[in-house]
């Protein structure tokens, strides 16, 4: 075995543990999917119910965030500390994330004026 | 590294994080997914400035065109294949190659349909005059939405790969990092997906 | 593939091969060197040819429509073919050993970005042979280039798609080695200023890359499909080429320079026998550079018509990048200022970059005030402005870098006779070229035009600028002499060869073996073997592991393939318009060549293979003689 792997071995007691965090995680994110579609459905629902366009489209694009987040946070792990390099990772991300709302602002203001 | 034999007692509990290799390609897809970020957020900027923009009395709106039952449906696909996903990388954790599999094979199904239902809307918007050169807004929309279906094309690809790649090698400390990077990238086509169905489907609505 | 046989004498087919399917970050490193060097002296030529053509008013040494193809490619192929490559190349050989790691992240992946960027340098530098060479400028605005008659703005497209999917590669392999691979004790704040300056210019390529895809794919389907993105009679706008461009544009000059920062960041130290003067500042200047380099784009389209509150906010921020570039300036300085000062040829291009590149930046300011740029845009005035910065600050970093790393790279020196010789005639003929290009553009001559009628008053300042240029040419003639001859100068064999060596890369006795480091090294500070070296130690560094089996990754020709495969699918895709039949199959055939090359990769296992103890105490044995290398 190469000695850049390092590999662990758990007790009863740590498997077990595992186990039970792992099915506890699990159905956190089965609750998050259900939020998430939750988020969905209000979202096309304020829609199809036809209220004013300048209220729904900022609650809209909110409600896309939250859920944005979410799958960030809870799918993807990004909430996990003990992922790798997860601050870096996230700093990357969070800042890929500004330059593409500079984007968004930009091409909204100033390439129809 | 891959005749190792385990069990679901001696499987790692963080199987895609114990070698370099896996840390690395762990890193790696994130950053990959930073530049896709950026790349997107360029074609939605594209899109959002040439909404509605079109030759003099063009005769297609966003808010004519776009039906809302039917991205409804394919979020809904989406979506949970995305849960799928997660599932799948639960069995991995539980070194439950056959959960892998089948978990995995659930979600490349659930992204053909999402696809399929693509496919036909896209048909139809083509069958009604409303072709990739018929406009400005036309050409962003294709294109946008589009990129995000090849996107979703080339997950289905490495998906299905993966699988017949894998089936006579099991579960190994190799192969579990690629089905990990894998489910990260599908759960970033999912992301971007709920950003195309607010901007370009709801606001496309409601103009 | 184990290597015992180190010394065995290869032949020229054998060495070949082995340069085509490296993934040695050290071999990588050398085909990136030699090809951005070629591309460089093809660049150059193309500037020197422009320069003849304006030496005298209304001359017609070269036609009008063949000066803009010789101004588009000559800043195309400095910024995109030149100046990265020759930068990755110092990035790719000197970052590794900076953090102590035997080689890349993704090995596989250091080759295909090479190999994809050199085939789409290819592809793009065809087009003079096929029908005429892009003609739009390097920036091909979307309103020219959209009509330009003929392949030329394909060949751009296509190739710039190309190799620009190379050097995103390349990019996100750099932040994820910087990221993981760190030896031992480097925490983000003991890592020398180059390897930062990499990780940051890596996530701005990462970042700024992917409009530069999109604007070139939206230029692409527009030519070619009948897309409408830039046509107006069809709802679209041909502003949305120059966001795209320029929000890529802007901070891709930050991706050049900031590396050209990192290496002076390096050589400063060494040469002034002084520790690095405020190493976090540093780190925090390069980061907001960076950071601010995204938020500045539309400097370049103050004239477009944005409206003043725009402009006046784009402006502003524009300035701000000038603070932390003058923090780190001042902390040059500072590292020179009391320092044993030893001057050698890299020294001398480091304290020609600061006055010079200070002076480029300061034109800049002057171009970031909106209402004065509404004077001096698209006049003399901004080429000298970019050539101060760009040959004043990267050329300047990367001829100094050839003498610094020499050893490095090739176990042999450059001359330093002839080093002077090179800096003098170039720098002379540098600031000849292009001080009097300022005065040029303040008096009202605009940029991209092929000639000029006499009588205007440029005359005297044109000839001036040419001279110049030739003289430019003998120096950088005389510096690829310089480096043929050190092909048959003696060997080094030996460590840390300036002497005064404060980072990772000089612990290792030259030759470099293939596995850099025997014993992963362990990092007790910043300048990691400075520290050795006061301590005493003679011979590198301390090692943070036992001598053991050491795992490296293996050869591949499967990036080259893949690269080779999309090549072929340019060529499909560039005469798909002209209606020919054989686009379609060549396309497929192309296309179909890389995924299976693809799919090849993915289906084999590819675990690399060990170098076992006793061979690894051979190779030493080889390469330094009893002892080894510690």
């Amino acid at each position: 075995m190469s000695h850049d792997t390092e590999i662990q071995g758990r007790s009863q007691a740590q498997y077990e543990y595992d186990r039970r965090k792992s099915a506890q995680q699990l159905r956190k994110q089965v609750i998050n999917f259900a939020i998430m579609i939750f988020l969905t459905f209000i979202a096309f629902a304020t829609v199809v119910a036809d209220f004013a366009p300048t209220f729904i489209k900022p609650i809209i694009l909110l409600l896309a965030g939250i859920q944005v987040v979410l799958q960030l946070y809870s799918f993807m792990h990004m909430d996990d500390k003990h992922a790798p390099y997860i601050g870096v990772i996230s700093t990357f991300v969070w800042v890929g994330a500004v330059i593409a709302f500079t984007f968004f602002l930009a091409f909204n203001t100033i390439v129809w004026w | 590294m891959i005749n190792t034999k385990f069990t679901p007692q001696t499987w790692p509990e963080h199987p895609e994080q114990v070698t370099q290799e896996g840390k690395n390609k762990y890193v790696g897809i994130w950053i990959f997914i930073c530049s896709d970020i950026v790349l997107f957020a360029s074609l939605f900027a594209t899109y959002i400035s040439l909404r509605n923009k079109g030759p003099a009395g063009m005769e297609f709106t966003s808010q004519e065109l776009f039906e809302l039952p039917l991205a409804f449906v394919m979020t809904m696909f989406l979506l949970t294949s995305s849960l799928t996903s997660v599932y799948a990388m639960y069995q991995l954790k539980k070194y439950n190659f056959k959960g892998v599999q089948l978990w995995t094979g659930a979600t490349i199904l659930l992204g053909l349909g999402f696809l399929c239902l693509e496919i036909y809307e896209f048909y139809h918007y083509v069958h009604l005059g409303f072709g990739y050169t018929q406009s400005a807004f036309s050409s962003a929309f294709f294109t946008l939405v589009g990129t995000h279906g090849l996107h979703v094309i080339i997950g289905l690809v490495w998906m299905t790969c993966l699988i017949v790649r894998n089936a006579s090698r099991g579960l190994n400390l190799y192969n579990a990092p690629k089905y990990f990077v894998a489910s990260i990238y599908w759960h970033f086509i999912d992301v971007v997906w709920v950003f195309i169905f607010t901007v370009v489907y709801l606001m496309g609505v409601l103009g | 593939m184990s290597s015992v046989a180190v010394t065995k004498k290869k032949g020229v087919g054998a060495v070949i091969w082995d340069y085509l399917t490296t993934v040695d970050h050290k071999k990588l490193a050398v085909l990136y060197l030699f090809s951005g060097l070629l591309f460089f002296a093809i660049a150059g030529f193309e500037a020197l040819l422009m320069r003849i053509q304006l030496m005298y008013p209304n001359s017609d040494f070269i036609s009008a429509g063949t000066f803009n193809e010789l101004l588009t490619m000559h800043g195309t192929t400095m910024l995109f073919l030149a100046a990265t490559p020759l930068l990755f190349a110092f990035m790719n050989m000197i970052v590794p050993l900076q953090i102590g790691a035997r080689d890349v992240a993704f090995p596989f992946l250091n080759s295909l970005g090479f190999w994809l960027f050199f085939l789409g340098a290819t592809f793009l530098h065809l087009s003079f042979f096929l029908g005429g060479a892009p003609d739009a400028g390097w920036t091909s605005y979307a309103s020219l280039s959209l009509y330009s008659p003929g392949h030329g703005i394909d060949f751009y497209v296509l190739g710039l798609q190309i190799s620009g999917a190379g050097t995103l590669i390349s990019a996100i392999n750099f932040i994820v080695t910087i990221i993981t691979m760190r030896a031992p004790g480097m925490t983000f704040m003991r890592m020398p200023l180059f390897t930062w300056t990499t990780l940051i210019s890596s996530t701005l390529i990462l970042f700024a890359f992917p409009p530069l895809t999109v604007g070139l794919f939206l230029m692409l389907v527009d030519r070619m499909f009948g897309a409408n993105f830039f046509d107006h009679t069809m709802g679209g706008n041909t502003i949305i080429w120059e966001h795209l461009f320029w929000i890529f544009g802007h901070p891709e000059v930050y991706i050049l320079v900031l590396p050209a920062f990192g290496l002076f960041s390096e050589i400063i130290p060494v040469f002034a026998r002084k520790r690095l003067f405020g190493y976090s500042s540093m780190v925090f200047a390069t980061i907001l550079i960076g950071f601010l380099g995204f938020m500045v784009w539309a400097h370049h389209m103050f004239t477009v018509g944005l409206g003043a509150t725009a402009n006046a906010i784009f402006a502003v921020a524009t300035m701000a990048i000038a603070v932390p570039t003058g923090m780190k300036v001042f902390n040059w300085i500072l590292t020179i200022w009391g320092g044993s000062i030893k001057v050698t040829v890299p020294m001398i291009y480091a304290l020609g970059f600061i006055p010079s590149f200070v002076a480029g930046g300061v034109t800049g300011v002057m171009n970031a005030t909106a209402p004065l740029d509404y004077q001096i845009h698209d006049s003399y005035f901004v080429v000298a402005h970019f050539h101060y910065v760009i040959v004043g600050g990267i050329v300047t970093a990367i001829f100094a870098s050839f003498h610094f790393y020499w050893p490095i790279f090739f176990n042999r020196t450059l001359s330093e006779k002839l080093g002077y010789w090179t800096f003098w005639i170039f720098f002379i003929g540098f600031h000849l070229t292009f001080f009097v290009q300022h005065f040029l553009g303040l008096m009202g001559m605009p940029r991209r035009v092929f000639t000029y009628m006499e009588g205007q008053g440029w005359d005297l300042f044109n000839f001036i600028s040419s001279i110049g240029a030739i003289m430019m040419a003998v120096g950088v003639l005389l510096m690829v002499v310089n480096m043929l001859l050190s092909i048959k100068s003696k060997p080094v064999n030996c460590r840390d060869y300036w002497g005064d060596g404060r980072s990772l890369e000089w612990a290792i006795q030259t030759p470099i073996p293939f596995y850099n480091f025997k014993q992963l090294p362990l990092i007790r500070g910043f300048d990691a073997y400075w520290i050795e070296k006061q301590e005493g130690n003679t011979e590198g560094m301390t090692y943070a592991e036992p001598l053991g089996d050491i795992h490296m990754p293996n050869n591949s020709i499967l990036p080259l393939v893949m690269a080779i495969g999309l090549f072929i699918a340019a060529f499909g895709a560039l005469y798909h318009p002209d209606g020919v039949s054989w686009s379609i199959p060549v396309m497929v055939i192309g296309l179909g060549i890389t995924v299976l090359a693809m799919i090849i990769r993915s289906v084999k296992d590819d675990l690399g293979y060990h170098v076992h103890v006793d061979e690894i105490l051979a190779i030493e044995k080889e390469l330094y003689g009893k002892g080894g290398n510690n």
